[in-house]
Parts: C-alpha cells; structure tokens; sequence
C-alpha cells in the first residue's frame, strides 16, 4: 500500500515536471508550429546551469530564476537571429533546431563532463509532512505546486489577457493580426523564450529529483512530444492531463515492468494517434 | 543526343571506378571506408524515396534500419543460419514499418516528423532498455559474415565487392521507381496532395507504399551494416544516426538520385576524418547542420552550382560593366 502511494507521490511530481518541460514546447510546437527538437536541450542546459548557480552557493529559486532568465535570452537570440528567417519551412527549422541540439549536447559534456550531477534538495524544501499518518516529501508537493501555479498563470495569460489574445491572433492568421497592428514577430520571439525558459525552470526543479546527465536532452524530447501529442497540440489543458498521464504511467511502467517501462510511455501516444489524432483536448482544425 | 551520350559515358566511368576500386586503392582501410560509404548511400537512398520524392520528413529511419540489423543479429546469435535470419530481418522490417507508415500517416508535415522521431525514440528504447531480448547496452555480436555461393566475404575487398553489388541493385531500383508512373505520382502527392485526391489517386495508398518502399531498402542497409560492423549496438538505434542519414540526404540535395550518394559520401568520409582527430563528432555534425540551413539549403550539388553560378555572374558583370548600368526593370537574363 504504501509502495503504491509512494509511486503516485512520484508521479505526481514527475508530472509537475514534465509539464513544465511540454507547456514551453506546446507553445512553440503547438500554438506556433515550430518543431523545437532542441527542447530537451533547453531542459538540460537550464539544469546545468541551475547546478552550476547552486554549486556557486546560490539560493534555489535565485538558481531557477537565474536559469530561467539566461534560457530566454539564449532562445530568444535562436527564434530571432536564425528561426525567424526560416518561418514556414518545415525542413530547416528542423535541421536547425537539431544542430543546435546536438551542438548544446556535445558542449555540455565537454563543460560539466559525463557525470551526472545531483544538487542537494535545499533545506528550506527538505523534509517531510504528514497528513493523516501518510508521509509527503516536501520538495515533491513543492514541484506540483509550482507546476499547478505556471499552469493557470498560462492559462491566465493566453485564454485572459489582450498579450494572449495578439499572440492568438498572430498563430491564427499573421497577415491579418500584423494589419491591425499586432507585432507578430516579436510577440513570437516572447513566446519562444518563454518557453525556453519555462523548460530551463523545469530542468533547474527536476535537478535534486532527476539529476543532470548527458544524454537528458533527447531523453526529455520525447517526453515533452508524446505529451503534447496525447493532450491535442496547442492546448495547454491537454499538456496538463498528458504530463500527469505519462508521469503516473512512467512510474508505475518502472516498478511494474522495469524493462519496458519506456515502451509502455508511447502506447498511449500511439493509441491516441489511432482513435483521435488531434489528441485529448486538440481542436479539429481543417 | 551528345548529352545523353555524355551522361552514359559519366555512368560508364563511376561503374569502371567502382568495380576496380579495390586494385588502385590498395590499402584495406580505405576499402572500408569505401564499403560503409555504399552501405549508408543505401540508407540515404532509402531515406531520399521520402524526403525527397514524397516530402514526408522521417527521423525515425535509425529504427527501421536497426529493425533490420538487430533481428538477423539476434536471429544468427540465436543460431538460425544466414539465409533465414536475412529473410526473417526483411521481414520484420516490413512488417515494423507498415505499423510505422500507418501510424505516421495519420498527420503529413511537422506532425509526421514528430510522430517518426517518436517511433524512432520507442525502438531505441526497447534496444536500450529491454536488456533481456536485445542485451541492452551490451549489443550484439555477429560472429561471421554470409558466403554467397561459396564466396568468403570475409576480406575487405570481397565484402566492398558485396556491398556494391547491393548497392547498384539499390540506385537500380530507386532509377526505375522515379521513373515509374508510382514514383510520378508519388511526386504528385508531394506537390498537390489535394488535385491527387480530385483526380481519384489514393493519396494515402500511394504514401504507404512508399513508405514500405523505403523501409524495405532501410533494412537492408541494416543488414549490410551488421555484417560489416559484425556488431550492433542501441547507438545504432539512436537519433544520431535517423540525423546523419537525413543529413546525407539534405547535404547531396534531397530528391535527386545522385544527391544521397554523394552525401553518404561526404558524411562518412567527414565523420572519419573528424573521429581522427578530436571525439566531438556531434559538435561538427551540428554545425554542419547550422552551415547548410545558413548558405546552402537546396544542398551541396545544387547549392554549389548557385553558389558559382551567382559568383561568376557577379565577376562577368564587373568585367562587363556596362551589364550592371541595366536600366531597372528589365530582365536580366
């Protein structure tokens, strides 16, 4: 019984995680069609820069924050300088983002090696609650938090406010929205860092939990794809329910069938791509 | 007339290179180095029937060809003999990618790119993870290599020769396929999927077949690969390897039959050269990448023919001064 609820503890926190990891992706992939395979990348790199600040003796959320904001800036540059000149073509943009994936995979090992690294849970994180002679890690609940408050301030900010109906607007119809004035460009550019960062965040919360490796990044990737796919593109409900979908399934995956834990993640993807390829929450678009 | 003369006589030549490359190359390792660049232009080729003919972006091929690979490694570690375990892997690979055509058909552009790198990821990880059918990181080795009618392919000339043979039997069958009224409107489907549909083609028929096309000949360069490797590992199955080979395609130029081949070349020759002087190969791969999005798009054969085309019409009109004093508006060639 406990190891049960154990599990869903993890799963649960797993899921904060990757959603974190699939709300930047499925702005970027979703909403604005860019197929970003350096999204892992994003992951990883905001973690080991999240370990580095730690290692430095930064508080956590200075390391998070910090992390977060250098990702931006980082993608911000790549949507800018090279994405934005390939807007529609398919091929390059994807040719693009994988070099740079790889090129980030092969500079990280060269700068923080092959071992991995595991920042200690801060101390303020550190710790166990007890609800009703059940015992929580602290740090677990604090992820789901933090994963619950991103995901309505999204929500928030695309369904709600007048920035997140421009943005609408511009993946809606460009040349419209850029007729009445919306700066569609730029607001692409926003988005994008926004969710490089929203990936580097989650790198930086998953680091005491995962841990940072080489070989994170395309191992993330496909997470962040299979949740977007299962919850519909663009939908940021659908990345919700997918993240905490495949974070219960990876778990139990492992404890139950530790040799296809990984191949058991995709049979939902694949189930949903045969009954309903817009995925969960995807609206139909003709 | 002279052009097709010229063109059989550029045939003649590569096939006379190619049948003597051993004798005037001499040294066995650069025979290896020949015999991987023809296994992965199969590959490549494989790749292109998509990419370039169907416009449909795979970057789950590295698990098709591993499919092939593994299941005659596994099958020949097993103890069945060459032939079944040959038979077996084509078969398998078939039957892998109809559940891959099926799967990934149901979307076209990036959705397709994206559900192929997912697949692609699944396969990697049953080679990675299910340690008790595939051995996991461990690999697989493949103890001997087949003799074809009593040839020993066991020297490195003896399997380049094998290796071509595959190979020719490969650039033959993509020929007849581009040519083939399928491959005509297989390119239909790529350009005009909608007026393919209007005039009564099964787009969706036309895909899978193609698909089933590609993944047959994928298979088969995984076949030549373990036997030239006598090895395979989950690395093989890794998305580094779906990228060389879309890199292979891209950078000779996709939809071209010589523009794979050249590509295979150029990457397996690279990557050699690279490997032998610093271990960051997916460093060099990346910025490859980068440079050929940045300047060459169309990829190299094509990119290089504008290239110079566009420089020496710059330099003839600096020669040619008064060419660049053309009023406005007229049309410069």
């Amino acid at each position: 019984m406990t190891l049960w609820l154990t599990l869903a503890v993890n799963s649960i926190a797993l899921g904060g995680l990757l959603f974190l990891l699939s709300s930047g992706f499925s702005l970027i992939f979703g909403l604005m069609r860019i197929p970003n395979l350096m999204h892992g990348s994003f992951f990883m790199l905001g973690a080991y820069f999240g370990v580095t600040l730690l290692a430095k003796g930064y508080n956590f959320w200075i390391a998070a924050l910090g992390s977060a904001a250098a990702m931006a800036v980082i993608g911000g540059i790549i949507e800018r300088l090279l994405l934005r000149r390939l807007e529609g073509q398919v091929l390059p943009q994807v040719l693009l983002t994988l070099g740079f994936a790889f090129i980030v995979g092969d500079v990280c090992l060269m700068l923080w090696t092959g071992d991995p690294w595991q920042p200690a849970t801060p101390d303020h994180l550190r710790g166990i609650v007890q609800v009703a002679g059940l015992y929580f890690p602290i740090f677990r609940l604090v992820i789901v938090l933090v994963a619950m408050v991103i995901a309505i301030a999204l929500w928030l900010l695309v369904d709600w406010t007048r920035l997140g109906a421009m943005i609408r607007a511009g993946v809606d119809d460009p040349a419209i929205a850029r007729v009445v004035g919306i700066k569609v460009s730029q607001l692409f550019t926003l988005v994008f860092a926004l969710g490089a960062a929203l990936a580097a965040f989650g790198g930086v919360m998953g680091a005491p939990y995962l841990s940072v490796y080489p070989g994170l990044d395309f191992e993330m990737l496909p997470l962040a794809l299979i949740v977007v796919i299962l919850g519909g593109t663009g939908s940021l409900l659908g990345a919700l329910v997918g993240s905490f979908l495949i974070g219960f399934l990876y778990n139990f995956g492992q404890a139950m069938f530790p040799d296809l834990a990984y191949v058991i993640l995709f049979l939902p993807m694949l189930l949903i791509l045969v009954l309903r390829p817009q995925g969960l929450f995807g609206r139909v678009v003709s | 007339m002279s052009r097709i003369t010229l063109r059989r006589a550029a045939i003649l030549l590569a096939l006379v290179a190619l049948a003597t490359l051993p004798a005037w190359v001499g040294n066995s390792y650069y025979i290896n180095i020949a015999s991987q660049i023809l296994l992965w232009a199969v590959l490549a080729l494989a790749l292109n029937v998509l990419v370039g003919y169907a416009g449909l972006v795979s970057l789950g091929h590295a698990g098709l060809f591993a499919m092939g690979g593994y299941t005659a490694a596994l099958l020949l570690d097993a103890g069945y003999g060459h032939f079944t375990g040959n038979l077996a892997a084509l078969l398998a690979t078939l039957l892998a990618t109809a559940v891959f055509a099926v799967l990934a058909l149901r979307a076209t552009g990036i959705g397709f790119l994206m559900i192929t790198l997912a697949i692609g990821q699944i396969l990697w990880g049953i080679a990675y993870r299910w340690a008790g059918l595939t051995n996991g990181d461990n690999g697989v080795n493949v103890t001997t290599r087949p003799a074809p009618f009593g040839l020993s392919l066991a020297s490195a000339p003896s399997f380049y020769y094998a290796t071509l043979v595959v190979f020719l039997v490969t650039v033959v069958s993509m020929a007849v396929f581009v040519r083939s009224p399928f491959g005509a409107s297989l390119a239909g489907t790529r350009d005009q999927s909608r007026r393919m549909t209007a005039l009564g083609y099964n787009v969706w028929l036309i895909r899978f077949l193609a698909i089933m096309f590609s993944g047959f000949w994928s298979g088969v360069a995984g076949l030549l690969f373990i036997y030239y490797n006598q090895f395979i590992s989950p690395q093989v199955v890794a998305l580094t390897t779906s990228a060389e080979a879309l890199l292979m395609v891209i950078s000779g130029g996709s939809g071209t039959l010589l523009g794979p081949i050249f590509g295979a070349a150029i990457v397996v020759i690279m990557k050699n050269v690279v490997s032998a002087y610093i271990e960051r190969w997916n460093l060099v791969l990346g910025v490859i990448f980068i440079l050929i999005i940045s300047f060459m798009p169309e990829g190299l054969v094509p990119g290089s023919v504008r290239l110079w085309r566009t420089a020496s019409q710059a330099l003839r009109s600096r020669v040619n001064g008064r060419a660049a004093l053309r009023p406005a508006g007229e049309p410069t060639s």
